[in-house]
């Protein structure tokens, strides 16, 4: 029998900053350089060296953490993190123990589908500490030497720890979600999984119901997850082995030292991790190299003022403002604030943002995932795709053959006018609707036989004639006028 | 009188002047080397050709009129743990004996700039640790006047060459009294600045919170002239203080009139030799005569000072030398070797049917890291690491490190509270005059009492001068100690210039240093 039981997820998220420098030395961050070209005697932790703080990198960690809704220490101080590894030069990491620079925050997850409560994430904390070089091992044993690329040692990271509050997979996603679009926005991180400039770790575990009240099964830490994809599906996969240990051994938290498994994105499975060598302590003390770096209320107004419209006050404004969905805001605001900004305007201009939604989501998005290019560079201005809208809004066009204007205008780079001439599109008068109206119902005694005994479907096949003799004509109101004059005989 | 003997200050007079040149001079000083080093032992490297170049350089340019910096084509010794551009860097360690580091100290870029003359390396203790130089991987340094006894440390090859005639202008490090313990055993004069007057970077770090580079020379005037060019604000040092350099060379002449004087009660109790607290309260005389009061202090944790040194320093030690484990930095094991030992034990323990021995055994990571450390490391080092790391393994934090750091700070408020009553606090340096080479290589503890005067200071951030007041029946040089509030490094050379102009000791010479 299954017992019911709840899925425990929290999630540490590492994020590299997007400052032009290292953490504590001026080498450049930039992805993808030769092995070890990037650095300089600070950050490959030559004998004598000193670590001197980027204050850009404080900043970045700060406006994020005040996004995230963190409280922000007055005075914050750096730690050594100590533990050796060939791809550590310095033989510690220069980190924040316990007094990080920010502190419990929280950050809004919801599910536009409706498949869980919107809800509030706890933020534990958020600190700055620096990452670690590249390990490249050598997989056939003896072949060849391990190497080490220490580019990266020095980028500055930012570790966001949240509380356990997801309770199933589609949160973690979620929160990773969002999470990606808070920083993206905020402009602090690309957020590139592949290039590891945002990394995941997740600790998870079960609360079972059982006879004897909530059990709490061991923690899990799960690494090696390279896409928000696979966290859910290694959480989904972790929730089912840990109820079934479960069934098996009635583990609770603390029976067993927590257990690290690393996911494995072929096989589908996570696989248990051999014990590190050391265990965990790393004698944190205060790097003696650094001073404890002090903020200001006026510096935390500063930044707080420059963080713009967040995803989630935006996809409120959008739903308030243009009266479309939460589907569809989420949707757009997703796409990044250029399209946001594209579609406000488009909104703004044809004042119908339910129909400018629609065009922006399907037609516009499409046109840019298939041209593989940003927003920016799209060719039609919002004002030059409310032209097209406005026909659609006059009854000049249907919204099917709006779409090959559409393609047309894009391609072509031609005004909507232009296109619609071009293919003798035009709005037909009103006295011609119905005088094809009439010569249709004359031509057509049967049909109109069933129309007058009900069957107001059966108007559709004069609407099909109508659009053959002239295919400019309004349906809907083709329909109007059909039954009207049916209804009058 | 011979080159060797004047003062660094009267030396750079006659350079100006041109009635000597770099180059003569240079080739005095290393020729003294050529002759009494063998014995003294105070350099680990001497670079005759590049200094006799950069002297005929200094040379040319002052012939030609053009600007030289300010110590123009004067001789300068370096502590081996100075970074120096592509020259070898050992910090005394077999783990650095083939480190050429790829930059300059901050105050080696400094000492360039001001045309210094860079003569060579000097020993030291191993990675700073020792108060004697005998933890020196490559050698024993012998004080110069009394070569079977020990030039005290860890400057100690610091301290010897200026003793000696072999430089007129040493730099060395003080994280517990290594500059001001040897110039006390030596004979010469020698200031620990206050913590961040002078950059770190570059410095081969022992206890980031304690180590301070300064000068060493023969007078204050000297001393003076050689911090002015050190001490400064430097980017790359978060720790190096914003703050204006005062002109020393210049304040250094001028009297202090109504001087306050402390004597620390503590200072003056058991273990304290009976010549040197003689040569201590005649020296205080001295500054009586000259004007000053006298007025007895108590520095109450003064006594814990040992002890709470001993456990900051060796956890910050235990941390700056990890980076020494054979993969970037340091000795490192021969590797075939050791994969072959590996391999051994590993069949020998199969073989006997010891899996889980086998199962037990280091990879070969953790083997490299242990062997290239207990190859490269000597015995002191190893045992401050071990130190270190036990104090702030989990569990242990709380009770010795922080501990230690609440008491730091009590040090450093009794500091500032005898500071409120007084200029400067006088004192002796060490206990006893230099000790014989080999007395206390056993006894690490005994070693480690020699820091009793001076840790204080490091742990409190301040500064503190130390110079010849005296000599012991068997011809001993005894130093006088002077400890100052932060960044009163002005009225440290004042004072100590004061006694100099009343007194001689800093003027007598060991034998090695003739007067032709």
């Amino acid at each position: 029998m299954t017992q019911p039981h709840t899925v425990i997820i929290g999630l540490e998220v590492h994020v590299q900053l997007l400052t032009r420098t290292k953490l504590f030395c001026r080498c450049s961050t930039k992805f993808g350089a030769a092995p070890n070209t990037q650095t300089c005697p600070v950050c490959i932790g030559m004998p004598g060296t000193l670590p001197v703080m980027n204050r850009e990198a404080f900043q970045l960690g700060l406006k994020t953490a005040l996004a995230l809704n963190c409280q922000i220490a007055s005075h914050t101080k750096w730690d050594r993190k100590q533990y050796y590894y060939p791809d550590l030069p310095k033989g510690y990491q220069i980190s924040q123990y316990d007094l990080p620079f920010s502190h419990d925050g929280y950050l809004e997850i919801s599910d536009p589908k409706g498949r869980f409560e919107t809800k509030r994430v706890g933020i534990i904390r958020a600190h700055l500490e620096e990452d670690a070089g590249k390990s490249m091992h050598d997989e056939l044993a003896g072949q060849a030497d391990s190497r080490i690329d220490l580019n990266r040692a020095g980028t500055p990271l930012l570790e966001i720890v949240s509380q356990p509050d997801m309770r199933s997979p589609l949160e973690a996603k979620a929160y990773l979600s969002e999470m990606k679009l808070l920083l993206t926005y905020l402009g602090v991180s690309d957020c590139n999984m592949q290039e590891g400039s945002l990394r995941v770790d997740a600790n998870i575990n079960l609360h079972v119901d059982t006879p004897q009240g909530k059990v709490a099964t061991p923690i899990v830490e799960v690494k090696n997850m390279n896409s928000f994809r696979a966290v859910e599906r290694a959480m989904e996969y972790e929730a089912a082995r840990q109820y079934e240990v479960w069934q098996e051994t009635h583990q609770r938290l603390g029976d067993v030292p927590k257990q690290t498994r690393g996911w494995d994105d072929v096989a589908n499975i996570t696989r248990g991790q051999r014990h590190k060598e050391e265990s965990s302590d790393y004698r944190y003390f205060p790097d003696p190299d650094l001073v404890p770096v002090r903020v200001s209320q006026a510096e935390i107004d500063a930044s707080r003022n420059s963080l713009g419209e967040l995803p989630a006050d935006l996809r409120h404004r959008l739903e308030r403002t243009y009266a479309i969905k939460p589907y569809d805001s989420d949707v757009i605001v997703s796409a990044g604030r250029a399209l946001v900004d594209y579609y406000v305007e488009l909104a703004e201009l044809c004042g119908d943002g339910k129909l400018a939604s629609n065009w922006v989501q399907q037609d516009v998005m499409r046109t840019l995932n298939e041209q593989k290019i940003e927003v920016e560079k799209f060719p039609l201005s919002p004002r030059q795709l409310c032209e097209l809208l406005k026909a659609i809004q006059d009854g000049q066009i249907n919204t099917s053959r709006a779409r090959e204007v559409f393609i047309e205008m894009v391609a072509l780079g031609r005004s909507a006018a232009e296109v619609m001439t071009a293919r003798g599109i035009e709005k037909v008068d009103e006295s011609e609707l119905v005088a094809l109206c009439k010569e249709l119902i004359d031509a057509n005694p049967k049909i109109v036989a069933d129309i007058r005994s009900g069957k107001q479907q059966a108007a559709g096949n004069l609407i099909g004639q109508a659009k053959k003799k002239n295919p400019n004509v309004n349906p809907g109101r083709l329909r109007e006028i059909v039954i009207d004059l049916v209804g009058k005989m | 009188m011979s080159l060797l003997r004047q003062r660094a200050t009267d030396l750079l007079a006659l350079l100006h002047s041109g009635q000597i040149t770099s180059v003569e001079l240079t080739r005095a000083f290393l020729n003294q080397i050529k002759l009494h080093d063998p014995r003294v032992k105070a350099f680990l490297r001497v670079d005759h050709e590049r200094a006799l170049a950069r002297a005929a350089d200094i040379d040319k340019r002052r012939r030609e009129g053009k600007s030289v910096g300010r110590l123009a084509g004067l001789p300068v010794a370096i502590k081996d743990l100075l970074c120096t551009e592509g020259e070898t860097t050992t910090c005394g360690s077999r783990m650095l004996e083939y480190f050429k580091p790829p930059y300059d100290a901050t105050v080696i870029a400094k000492l360039k700039a001001a045309d210094a003359v860079l003569i060579g390396k000097t020993n030291m203790d191993e990675f700073a640790m020792g108060g004697s130089t005998e933890n020196s991987a490559f050698q024993k340094t012998a004080n110069p006047w009394d070569l079977s006894r020990i030039p005290g440390g860890s400057s100690g090859g610091a301290a010897a060459c200026v003793a000696a005639g072999m430089a007129p202008l040493s730099v060395g490090s003080d994280t517990g009294g290594s500059i001001r313990q040897p110039a006390g055993l030596c004979g010469v004069t020698g200031l620990k600045p206050t913590y961040g007057r002078v950059s770190r970077f570059g410095l081969v770090a022992f206890a980031s919170s304690l180590d301070q580079i300064g000068p060493l020379a023969r007078t204050a005037e000297d001393t003076a002239l050689l911090l002015e060019v050190l001490a400064g604000h430097d980017p790359l040092d978060s720790t190096s203080i914003d703050m204006p350099v005062p002109n020393y060379s210049q304040t250094v002449k001028q009297p202090l009139a109504n001087l306050r004087l402390g004597l620390v009660r503590e200072h003056f109790g058991e273990g304290l030799d009976g010549e040197v607290e003689t040569a201590v309260r005649e020296a205080v005389k001295v500054y009586e005569a000259l004007g000053a009061t006298i007025k007895w202090v108590s520095l109450e944790h003064g006594k814990f000072g040992v002890a709470t040194y001993y456990i900051i320093a060796p956890c910050e030690a235990s941390s700056n030398l990890a980076r020494y484990d054979g993969v970037h930095y340091g000795h490192r094991t021969d590797e075939k070797k050791m994969i072959a030992a590996l391999a051994a034990e590993r069949q020998s323990l199969e073989s006997a049917g010891r899996r889980a021995e086998a199962d037990a055994l280091d990879n070969p990571l953790v083997r490299m890291y242990r062997q290239s450390r207990a190859e490269g490391f000597g015995a002191e080092v190893k045992r401050r690491i071990m130190l270190g790391t036990y104090a702030l393994s989990a569990g242990y934090y709380d009770a010795y490190y922080l501990k230690a750091l609440k008491v730091r700070r009590l040090i450093r408020m009794d500091y500032d509270a005898a500071f409120d009553e007084v200029d400067l606090i006088a004192g002796p340096v060490t206990t006893t005059t230099a000790f014989k080479l080999g007395e206390k290589v056993d006894d690490p503890l005994s070693m480690y009492l020699v820091d009793l005067y001076t840790v204080s200071a490091n742990l409190a951030g301040i500064g503190g001068i130390a110079f010849p007041c005296g000599f012991s029946s068997a011809g001993l040089p005894i130093g006088l100690q002077l400890q100052g509030p932060p960044f009163a490094e002005e009225r440290l050379l004042q004072a100590a210039h004061m006694f100099q102009q009343a007194t001689d000791w800093h003027l007598r010479f060991p034998e090695m240093v003739s007067n032709p």
